[in-house]
């Protein structure tokens, strides 16, 4: 027997009332670790997502749907840009680094990303198992992707247009997958990575299949592949030839046709950069540059609003909640007048009585806030669960926060508060006035 | 002498002085405190027990002036030495029968009897699990004197035990609390005005009201 022990038995002796005040408690406490769970996880998954990263140029519409579209690979792409205008760009003196990018197609909703292999540097990726793509139609899968379609090494898929599920397959021409990523908890998990020429061949033979006359002499420019000069006049084998020479690791695909990628990330010089550059692009250029940080807390300003909201909703529920464990514990101390005088004619002092009472708002709460925490991470779980391949579906339910103790903390702070006027009253307690009053 | 009160006085806020008579007890001795309703016996059981503080007198235990002891000592001196009978069981709701008991040697830091046992010979150790709602008036008031006695006490203190119960219960309580005081070598301070006590125990003096 102990006053832990006491303080439990008298929470259980009312289970309903109990019950209700704890869930209270949790449902507010839950409402503030979703929060606090996806602000963190969102804040630098976004981050971490857009590192390296200074500057989007793609074509004009919305900056944030263009930031959104090609570093989060969450909406649509505002359209292409062409690359010869693209290229110009990348010569520019404040210009270090471009990576340029194709998208338009999707494996079961996964998006198909055409790029070179700065890429995989820029996101810093690990392969599994497999390499780097090397021809046209090799594929390199994120982790979440093969977990999910269950794709492997050398197995082969047909694409489908647009950058969801349903729409018309690509089955000309299948992709074979060469390379599979190790987990990073980032945006390329749920990315299948490929070269542009990839993108553009898949396009090409769904639009006009009798092309190929007209297919590039860009074997001449490839060192390694010289034979292939006097294969243009081949006709036929031509049109098989392109599909196994290697593609750009870097820089832009090299073409004689007019062609076009989607969006280019940038990396600038200096910071001369970032005063000149964007201003250059919008108003210089038909392309349009957007700021992925600028954008972003653009966003997050915008979220603001809901996620204040619900705090404020969370701040009630726990007042509430607060409000309901002082009126327990002070309607009962009613009826445990003759307890408490009884516990002092055996024996217990007034302190003990103190404490006892602090304790079982303490316990109160504590119960509360684990419950509460637990209930926010399944709740988490949940959403993650029925979210297939948006960004939500990246949050790791599981995750605990250090700040998650401050949630204890703070419950536990409403249960000291809450029983600081009912453990007085037990202190004050006259034990013979409460006995004799029959 | 193992219980000794010496020109005890005490006045409830607003009211007359009450004046008590002396009283004098040894160990192993039943003492009956007689009066009428409002003639302020029970007072003089909680200025006994040492909770009520009269305005003058004083109360000697064992040696110890229960008196002069204050705060936490007090509740600790009386938790280890001083056993009461209340006219009500008022146990602890939320405990079980046997877990009402605990309580007492939790607070008093004290072995005391052995539970159990103590269960036996009070007749009710098959109801040691049960909630102490489901007990009849009887037994709930058989609890309260286990409880009284879990500590070993030096003193037992009962205040109107048997107001509500019937002849024979009477009989058995009040031999109960003999057989258990004499057991363990305590006073026994028993506080009525039923006649049926008068009859068991022959020690008594008398509270009038002033």
């Amino acid at each position: 027997m102990n006053l832990f022990k006491i303080g439990w038995k008298y929470l259980t002796f009312r289970p309903l009332s109990t019950g209700l005040n704890v869930f209270l408690l949790a449902l507010g406490l839950a409402i503030i670790t979703v929060l606090l769970l996806i602000q963190d996880q969102f804040e630098k998954k976004m981050n971490q997502d857009a590192a390296g990263i200074d500057l989007v140029v793609g074509a004009k519409g919305s900056p944030l749907q263009l930031i959104l579209s090609s570093v989060y690979h969450i909406d649509f792409p505002t359209g292409n840009i062409k690359m010869e205008e693209a290229q110009r760009l990348s010569k520019n003196r404040l210009v270090k680094k471009v990576i340029p990018l194709a998208l338009g197609d999707n494996f079961q909703g996964y998006r198909i990303v055409g790029t070179n292999h700065d890429y995989l540097e820029l996101y810093g990726v690990s392969f599994t198992s497999g390499n780097p793509w090397a021809v046209p139609f090799e594929v390199v899968i994120g982790s979440e992707v093969a977990a999910k379609s269950g794709l492997k090494l050398g197995d082969e898929f047909t694409s489908s247009h647009g950058i969801s599920v349903g729409s018309h397959d690509h089955d000309l021409h299948n992709f074979v997958v060469s390379g599979i990523l190790s987990p990073r908890g980032n945006v390329v998990d749920r990315l299948i990575l490929t070269s542009i020429e990839s993108v553009w061949y898949t396009h090409d033979e769904g639009e006009s299949a009798p092309e190929e006359t007209s297919i590039d002499s860009l074997a001449s420019k490839e060192p390694t592949i010289d034979h292939q000069a006097d294969t243009t006049a081949l006709g036929e084998t031509d049109h098989e030839a392109k599909f196994h020479l290697p593609v750009a690791k870097t820089g832009f695909p090299i073409s004689d046709q007019e062609r076009e990628v989607t969006t280019v990330l940038l990396q600038f010089r200096n910071p001369m950069a970032a005063i000149q550059l964007p201003r250059m692009i919008n108003s210089g250029t038909s392309m349009q540059a957007a700021s992925p940080s600028f954008e972003m807390s653009r966003l997050f300003e915008l979220l603001g609003v809901g996620i204040s909201l619900l705090q404020g909703l969370a701040i009630v529920l726990i007042l509430v909640a607060g409000l309901g464990i002082f009126i327990a514990l002070y309607n009962s101390l009613k009826e445990r007048k003759y307890d408490l005088a009884i516990l002092r004619a055996i024996g217990a002092s007034r302190m003990q009585l103190l404490t006892l009472i602090f304790l079982e708002g303490l316990m109160l709460t504590f119960v509360g806030a684990v419950l509460g925490i637990g209930l926010g991470h399944s709740f988490l779980w949940l959403l993650v669960g029925v979210s297939e391949q948006n960004i939500v579906s990246s949050i790791q339910p599981w995750i605990f926060l250090k700040q998650e103790l401050w949630i204890v903390a703070y419950a536990l702070g409403v249960g000291v508060v809450a029983s600081i006027i009912p453990a007085w009253s037990a202190y004050q307690t006259s034990i013979a006035k409460q006995l004799t009053k029959a | 002498m193992l219980l000794e009160a010496n020109s005890l006085k005490y006045a409830h806020s607003g009211q007359k002085v009450m004046t008590f008579p002396d009283v004098k007890l040894d160990a192993g001795e039943a003492l009956l405190i007689l009066g009428k309703s409002g003639s302020g016996k029970t007072t003089l059981l909680n200025i006994l027990a040492g909770l009520l503080a009269p305005i003058q007198g004083e109360v000697i235990l064992d040696g110890v002036k229960l008196t002069s002891l204050q705060g936490q000592k007090l509740d600790m001196f009386r938790g280890k030495n001083i056993g009461i009978v209340f006219q009500k069981p008022h146990l602890v709701a939320a405990l079980p029968v046997r877990q009402n008991l605990e309580l007492v040697h939790f607070f008093s830091k004290k072995k005391g009897q052995d539970i159990d046992q103590l269960l036996t010979e009070l007749g009710i150790h098959h109801k040691a699990k049960s909630s102490v709602l489901t007990l009849s008036e009887g037994e709930a008031q058989r609890v309260s004197i286990a409880r009284a006695l879990a500590n070993s006490p030096k003193l037992i203190l009962a205040d109107e035990p048997t107001s509500s119960l019937d002849d024979e219960n009477t009989e058995n309580v009040i031999q109960l609390l003999k057989v258990q005081a004499a057991k363990i070598g305590a006073a026994l301070v028993i506080v009525t005005h039923d006649h049926r006590v008068k009859n068991q125990v022959s020690n008594y003096i008398e509270v009038k009201s002033a």
